[in-house]
């Protein structure tokens, strides 16, 4: 069975139909890319998956659950973490604190016993912040552990977002256009990354990504989306090959 | 300059970050238990007024300076503790029982209302929870068969354990009852923030939607900080009763809602000390306008009046605030003391912000 299953999704805005009839399914254990024009509405099926808009029509089902069924943050409960494309980071919080806030999803304390600090809060924050480290060490963020948000970089920022979103010991990570506005060698980090998020811890990953060179490095599978709807699906080779495809980049046939 | 290594992960969970830095904090302790030997009976009152103020100032600053929620209701909630407060005394309940009774009810209170008003947003919300103020005023009246309405009531003795507290008969003991709870609300504040609680309200301040994307329930967070909020105000209201001794409908006017809103801006959004820095100003500033205008007056030999010169000198000191030191007096303070601590490498842009780039489209 697929991790994740999208099935005749439909979200429209109005007279606009942001995303039509779309279905794919995500397998366990794949890189799966989403690439398209601007507009094609990528990032709205990110959206879509984060319960951030309901869809008109169709289903979405994550791991077995009916992911339509849960609130937005329900969805993080069932294993699912994201980036978003302009980063949102929480500005005023150090990178520690913002990488803590992904163990969220596992807290088992409660209003009373973190008022009083009890020796099971304590013993949880010890665990919750040996996690982190390990994403600190795997992502080597070491620099920057007590930092604030709001003096780093743009290419640190994009990196701590995606530790973020891994320190909730996700199933399956949705990353927003990973590269967008990183340098060529730190593209080329990304790349060894996603491959090592992949291999190493075992998560499935669904990503928007512009730059193809990164795309076909690491993905398994590529759905090319144009105005809403699935143009071409299949390997890097072959979607990048389609002629549907060609057209909707270059405009006329060849 | 003094580095700290870190070899244990308790050491950042631990509240302090050495010996020395506890080490002070404990001094301070030692000194405010100490004041009643210390200070005259005007200036324990004063001091006395200002750890209300503070009490008060940490309510606002968990709903404000940590889940960025603006609240121009807080007067409503001080009135709700105190008539709580006072009510459960005269009928009966014992000052140990009723003080956390009223802050409980205050916090409960304080649930139901957030459930609706925390759908609005920033200067919306601030504008829902202004017209809590003013209903505060006159629900007291109308219910004045409980509340005495405009006649006002008196507060009672207190008595715990058999030991009467009172403003005027007993103002050291007074005094140590306000400094209990204060360091019990400071405490129970420093915990939060280093649980995951605290995180996920520093998390909704600052961005929502991720917060959302992490799993956290953006509607309770902000219900349960809006709730544990109303019930610190709520204690400072009972104590603002009992020291004042006498109150009606006017005493928790719209006035100190602005007043407490102020005090923590002043005093640095997003931190505990900001609560305590904001009601040294709040609570010595009028005491030093009536000083400097005796003195001004003795000097040039006339005497001065300005009706409104408190607010004026205020609200003079906020734009300054907001315009020079957005970080408030306690954002002053790590800024001169980091000077002292990097001395001769502190820079002048050290703490500048930094251009920060686009969000994502905000989905509401």
């Amino acid at each position: 069975m697929s991790l994740l299953n999208l099935e005749n999704v439909t979200l429209r805005f109005g007279g606009l139909t942001a995303v039509d009839r779309l279905s794919f399914s995500v397998e366990k254990g794949e890189v799966f890319a989403i690439v398209g024009p601007n507009g094609a509405g990528k990032s709205t099926v990110f959206n879509l998956i984060s319960r951030f808009y309901d869809p008109a029509e169709g289903s979405i089902t994550f791991d077995g659950h009916d992911l339509l069924k849960s609130k937005p943050s329900g969805v993080a409960a069932y294993g699912v973490a994201r980036t978003f494309q302009n980063i949102e980071l929480f500005e005023h919080a150090t990178v520690l604190q913002n990488l803590l806030v992904g163990r969220h999803r596992h807290r088992r304390s409660n209003l009373v016993s973190e008022i009083f600090f009890t020796p099971a809060v304590r013993k949880q924050e010890i665990q919750n912040r040996h996690y982190v480290e390990e994403i600190i060490d795997f992502l080597d963020l070491q620099p920057y552990r007590d930092k604030m948000i709001a003096g780093l970089p743009y290419g640190v920022r994009k990196v701590v977002e995606v530790g973020r979103a891994l320190a909730t010991d996700p199933k399956l990570l949705l990353l927003d256009e990973p590269a967008s506005g990183l340098s060529v060698e730190e593209t080329t980090d990304m790349r060894w990354w996603i491959d090592d998020i992949r291999r190493q811890m075992g998560i499935t990953v669904l990503m928007v990504e512009h730059d193809m060179g990164l795309v076909s490095g690491v993905s398994d599978r590529v759905l090319a989306m144009a105005d809403g709807a699935e143009l071409a699906l299949g390997t890097p080779q072959q979607v990048q090959s389609h002629p549907a495809v060609i057209e909707a980049y270059l405009g006329a046939s060849a | 300059m003094r580095i700290i290594f870190k070899t244990d992960y308790m050491q950042d969970i631990r509240p302090w970050k050495d010996g020395y830095q506890l080490s002070l904090y404990l001094i301070l302790l030692a000194l405010a238990v100490a004041a009643p030997f210390l200070l005259d009976a005007f200036y324990l009152g004063e001091l006395n007024n200002v750890l209300i103020w503070a009490i008060a100032g940490m309510g606002l600053m968990i709903l404000t300076g940590h889940t960025g929620q603006a609240s121009l209701g807080h007067a409503a909630f001080l009135a709700l503790g105190c008539y709580s407060n006072i009510i459960l005394m005269e009928s009966g309940v014992p000052f140990m029982l009723a003080f956390p009774i009223a802050g409980i009810i205050t916090g409960l209170v304080g649930v139901l209302i957030a459930i609706p008003a925390l759908r609005l947003h920033g200067v919306y919300l601030a504008i829902a929870t202004l017209a809590l103020s003013i209903l505060a005023d006159d629900i007291i009246v109308l219910t004045a068969e409980w509340t005495g309405g405009v006649g006002g009531k008196y507060a009672p003795p207190v008595n715990v354990f058999g030991y009467n507290i009172d403003r005027w008969g007993t103002p050291d003991a007074f005094y140590w009852l306000t400094l209990g709870v204060a360091v019990i609300v400071t405490l129970g504040y420093i915990n939060l923030l280093r649980a995951p609680l605290g995180r996920s309200f520093i998390a909704v301040r600052d961005s929502e939607v991720s917060a959302q994307a992490m799993g956290v329930d953006v509607a309770r967070t902000k219900a349960i900080s809006f709730g544990l909020s109303c019930m610190v105000t709520g204690w400072a209201g009972a104590l603002m009763g009992l020291f004042a001794g006498a109150f009606n409908n006017e005493t928790f006017s719209i006035i100190i809602s602005i007043e407490l809103l102020m005090m923590i801006v002043i005093g640095g959004l997003g931190s505990i000390h900001g609560a305590f820095l904001g009601a040294m100003v709040i609570g010595f500033l009028p005491q030093f306008l009536s000083l400097s205008k005796e003195w001004i007056g003795a000097l040039t030999g006339t005497t001065i009046s300005l009706p409104g010169m408190e607010f004026g000198v205020f609200g003079m000191i906020l734009i300054a605030f907001i315009l020079f030191e957005p970080m408030g007096m306690y954002g002053r303070w790590l800024k001169i003391r980091t000077y002292f601590e990097l001395f001769p490498f502190y820079r002048k842009d050290m703490f500048k912000r930094q251009k920060s780039y686009l969000k994502t489209e905000r989905l509401r």
